[in-house]
């Protein structure tokens, strides 16, 4: 192995956006036959360097040698010409024409289907991919899309792969695929990254790990002599605990009843359909569920926002009263003395307002009081230091705008300002999606205390473990609809998995 | 094997820019545009530069005269400019403000034509009414379009202009005076109702303290108030509005009739304050000069006196050229033009900068 040649070398990479240094002096290697993982925290510069590699961004210093030959890659053609192709998080596929047309889409030369389509299955063959080259995209699943990305990456002639996040979007099983196709692809001799934060799909897949901490490379070394322990360490840069507690349940009784929640889309797609569940408090229930199986749409209802075609939502107080919260917006649902705080899952393009300073965000819930004309600014601000103060919030001062705080720092204010108005109900959306593990376990502190407070939590989450180790029940959606409720307390990841996909799993695996 | 040349120079984001600097790239560029226009200047009329520059300053501050029409157009800009301000913080481009002006204009002209044998209070009292109502209609349309129907507002209220623009040339018949004129002339000549008073011995000084007040009170309405508050976040995001529960269709409604109205003003203020007569050409383009004063202004009142006044400053330097010079009024817009193109040019340079590519070291391991 000591003979072996990088295939790219990446030699003081340094790319800036403004004052923010993304990569500072990054060396990386690239070898064929192996499986890299690329690691980091969010805003690590993970994404940047490998932009960079695939010809979106252009390094503002260093040098990129491909097979020992200085390359200048200024777009993501010059990028395939040199073999190398990048798998986005998210999928730039054209929707209404088939896998075959987005494959050869944009390629020079004579229009011949049908080689195109011949030459995509001797790919799959090859590699174990399930590809219809005949099928439109909008009628595939996400995996499937995933799959069309790869493949057309691989007709290009890329030996060079970069995977940016491939399995957030997948299901176990779809995961446990994807992961026999990378390895066919590697034990084929092509360099394969990809790039993710999940520690056991880095043990199960890579051959070596590369770490990247605030735009520095901290190291790389082989799979095999490391563990998730370390590796965590060395992205966060001190010692972790990784495990997450779960407190009892403290004197549950049913706050939010649904039942028979039917919601459409615009476009009169089934969003949720007949879906019904009760929420208690001091209780965390978790849904999981592919995304886009109507978690959003559930917790919009709830709050006021989603327009709803059929069923109810009942909030429940402790005497029993019952208040319809159908058909209310949140002006009226906050006026009926109920408080329900929502962690939307778009914190600057819901939650929060991006431009504005930490005050003024402060400000969104509270700006209403009083009959003045004028704002109250005094009290936000002081809610503002508190929070800063409570939960640590990286900021250099609260007149700053969030959109310039990092994802973590964005995310407290916003869990903070929520928390902040002593809800019954506190709804939340993947509120750790892009956190590192520090600030996850802050969060999910934060919400644990809320458990504790009597408060109904409900927690949309993508990451089973997650899920798993800190809900007290799980409801699975799929596809809109119930496919059941476990308890959180002895549940299996792979049953979960089964119910994500089909309703109600599969009760003899 | 796939060589390809590395770019000489590539562009980046800046980082956030103290204020002196943004400022001082802004005076730079004004520099520049001076010297440009004083080098295109002095070839067309072989006069030196120091001579032509000279003249600009003349336009604007050569009599008394002249600075008390600098400052009655620097306010007449500046008050529509306040006026499309609130819309542009929401997110919602207002670029009907010579329609919304015009509109104003029309209402006031029409008290003044129509009422002439009440007391002058009655009339002006009518004319302040119809005016805003008239430019707040205007206004309101669109925005209500825009509420209920998602219309496009850019497209919708440089229509509303051409409305406008329209109304005003066919009333310009129906009262025009003398008849076959095709022009309304001078309404009231003798009787003077509804004329504005003149205060501090100037017929502009009222227009001016008028815009004054507007000016201060748009500031403190944008920052200090709930609706100014409700306007950011409606600006900033629609769905975290709705989200916090703000009736986005009722604050889009609800600017655009404080908007149109403070147009409205404007044309009142130009109807009754200065011009005493009605044409289609009395806004004379300010409903749109306004935008970029609004803009350069960064939406902050404060900083818009000042854009305002340069732009107003530079374009009369730039007429008094053309008519010193013996060139025809065209000469006058290239200078604006060119004047304009630094302006808006380094906005640009503040937010990016140029960086040429570093001969790279050749570093193998």
């Amino acid at each position: 192995m000591e003979t072996r040649v990088a295939t790219v070398k990446m030699r003081n990479i340094t790319k800036t956006f403004g004052s923010v240094v993304a990569n500072d002096k990054v060396w990386l290697d690239i070898y064929k036959g192996e499986i890299l993982a690329l690691l980091g925290e969010n805003g690590s510069g993970k994404t940047t360097l490998m932009n960079m590699l695939s010809g979106i961004y252009f390094p503002d210093e260093g040098d990129i040698f491909i097979n020992d030959e200085k390359v200048v890659i200024r777009s993501p053609k010059d990028a395939f010409d040199h073999g190398i192709g990048m798998i986005h998080q998210h999928f730039k596929l054209v929707d209404v024409l088939t896998a075959a047309e987005n494959i050869i889409l944009g390629l020079e030369g004579k229009l011949d289907i049908k080689a195109a389509s011949a030459k995509i299955r001797e790919i799959c063959d090859a590699y174990g991919f399930e590809v219809d080259p005949n099928q439109k995209i909008y009628d595939m699943s996400v995996s499937q899309k995933q799959t069309v990305e790869i493949v057309k990456v691989l007709f290009r002639g890329a030996d060079i792969l970069i995977l940016d996040e491939p399995t957030a979007v997948l299901t176990p099983q779809e995961t446990d695929k994807l992961f026999a196709v990378l390895r066919n692809m590697r034990d084929a001799g092509k360099a394969i990254v990809i790039i993710t934060h999940k520690m056991h799909e880095v043990e199960d897949l890579s051959d070596r790990v590369a770490v990247l901490r605030q735009g520095h490379f901290v190291g790389d070394m082989p799979t095999k002599e490391t563990d998730a322990q370390e590796m965590t360490n060395m992205m966060v840069g001190h010692a972790v605990t990784l495990n997450i507690n779960r407190p009892e349940p403290v004197d549950p009784k049913p706050r939010i009843e649904v039942s028979g929640l039917t919601v459409r889309s615009i476009d009169g797609i089934l969003k949720l359909q007949d879906v019904s569940f009760t929420a208690m408090s001091g209780e965390i229930l978790g849904i999981a569920g592919i995304s886009g199986s109507g978690q959003k749409e559930l917790l919009e209802a709830i709050a006021g926002l989603q327009p709803v075609e059929g069923g109810s939502i009942c909030y429940i107080e402790d005497d029993g009263t019952r208040d319809e919260l159908l058909g209310k917006d949140p002006l009226r649902i906050a006026e009926k003395g109920i408080t329900l705080s929502f962690v939307p899952e778009d914190r600057l393009g819901m939650g929060l307002v991006g431009g504005m300073d930490l005050s003024d965000n402060m400000m969104l819930r509270s700006f209403r009081k009083g009959k003045s004309i004028f704002t109250d600014r005094k009290g936000p601000r002081n809610l503002a230091k508190r929070v800063v103060e409570d939960l640590s919030v990286k900021t250099p001062s609260i007149e700053t705008p969030v959109r310039k705080l990092s994802g973590s720092n964005v995310q407290k204010v916003l869990v903070g300002r929520e928390i902040a108005s002593a809800p019954k109900v506190l709804l939340t959306a993947y509120a750790v999606r892009g956190l590192d593990i520090n600030s996850s376990h802050t969060i999910y502190d934060l919400i644990n205390q809320q458990k504790q407070n009597g408060v109904a939590v409900i927690y949309v989450g993508e990451d089973l473990d997650v899920l798993l180790e800190l809900c007290d029940r799980i409801l699975v959606l799929c596809a809109g609809k119930v496919s059941g409720i476990v308890p959180g307390r002895g549940a299996k990841k792979r049953d979960l998995g089964m119910m994500m996909t089909r309703l109600g799993g599969n009760s003899n695996v | 094997m796939f060589k390809k040349k590395e770019p000489l120079f590539h562009i980046v984001k800046r980082g956030e820019m103290p204020w002196y600097f943004s400022w001082g790239v802004r005076a730079a560029g004004i520099v520049l545009a001076l010297l440009c226009c004083a080098l295109i200047s002095t070839l067309v009329t072989s006069e030196n530069p120091i001579g032509i520059f000279a003249t600009i300053i003349d336009g604007s501050f050569g009599s008394g005269r002249k600075f008390m029409t600098l400052l009655q157009n620097t306010s007449m800009l500046l008050c529509i400019a306040l006026a499309l301000t609130p819309a542009f913080k929401m997110r919602f481009w207002n670029i009907g403000g010579e329609g919304q002006a015009l509109a104003g204009a029309l209402a006031s002209a029409a008290c003044m034509i129509l009422m002439k044998n009440q007391p002058n209070a009655v009339v002006i009292s009518c004319m302040i009414v119809t005016s805003l109502a008239a430019g707040a209609l205007w206004g309101a349309v669109p925005a209500f379009f825009k509420a209920k129907f998602g219309t496009n507002e850019t497209l919708f209220t440089l229509m509303m202009n051409y409305v406008a623009i329209q109304l005003v040339a066919y009333f310009s018949v129906v009262w025009e005076n003398p008849r076959g004129s095709g022009n309304i002339g001078v309404i009231n000549p003798n009787s003077h109702i509804g004329w504005f008073p003149e205060i501090l011995g100037s017929k502009y000084a009222l227009n001016i303290i008028i815009v004054a007040l507007v000016t201060v009170g748009m500031y403190i309405y944008l920052n200090y108030t709930k609706h100014g508050y409700e306007i950011s976040v409606v600006g900033e995001s629609e769905r975290t509005a709705r989200y916090i529960g703000i009736k986005v269709d009722r604050v889009i409604i609800r600017t655009m009739v404080l908007s149109g109205a403070i147009c409205g003003l404007a044309g009142l203020l130009l109807v009754g304050g200065t011009n005493h007569t009605l044409n289609a050409a009395i806004v004379d383009g300010r409903g749109f000069t306004a935008v970029m004063v609004s803009w350069l202004g960064k939406f902050n009142p404060i900083w818009m006196i000042l854009t305002s006044f340069l732009l107003v400053f530079l374009g009369r330097g730039a007429g008094e050229i053309a008519t010193d010079f013996g060139l025809n009024a065209s000469y006058g817009d290239i200078l604006t033009g060119i004047i304009l193109f630094f302006i808006i040019g380094c906005e640009f340079f503040i937010n990016y900068k140029l960086s040429l590519t570093k001969v790279s070291r050749k570093e193998e391991k």
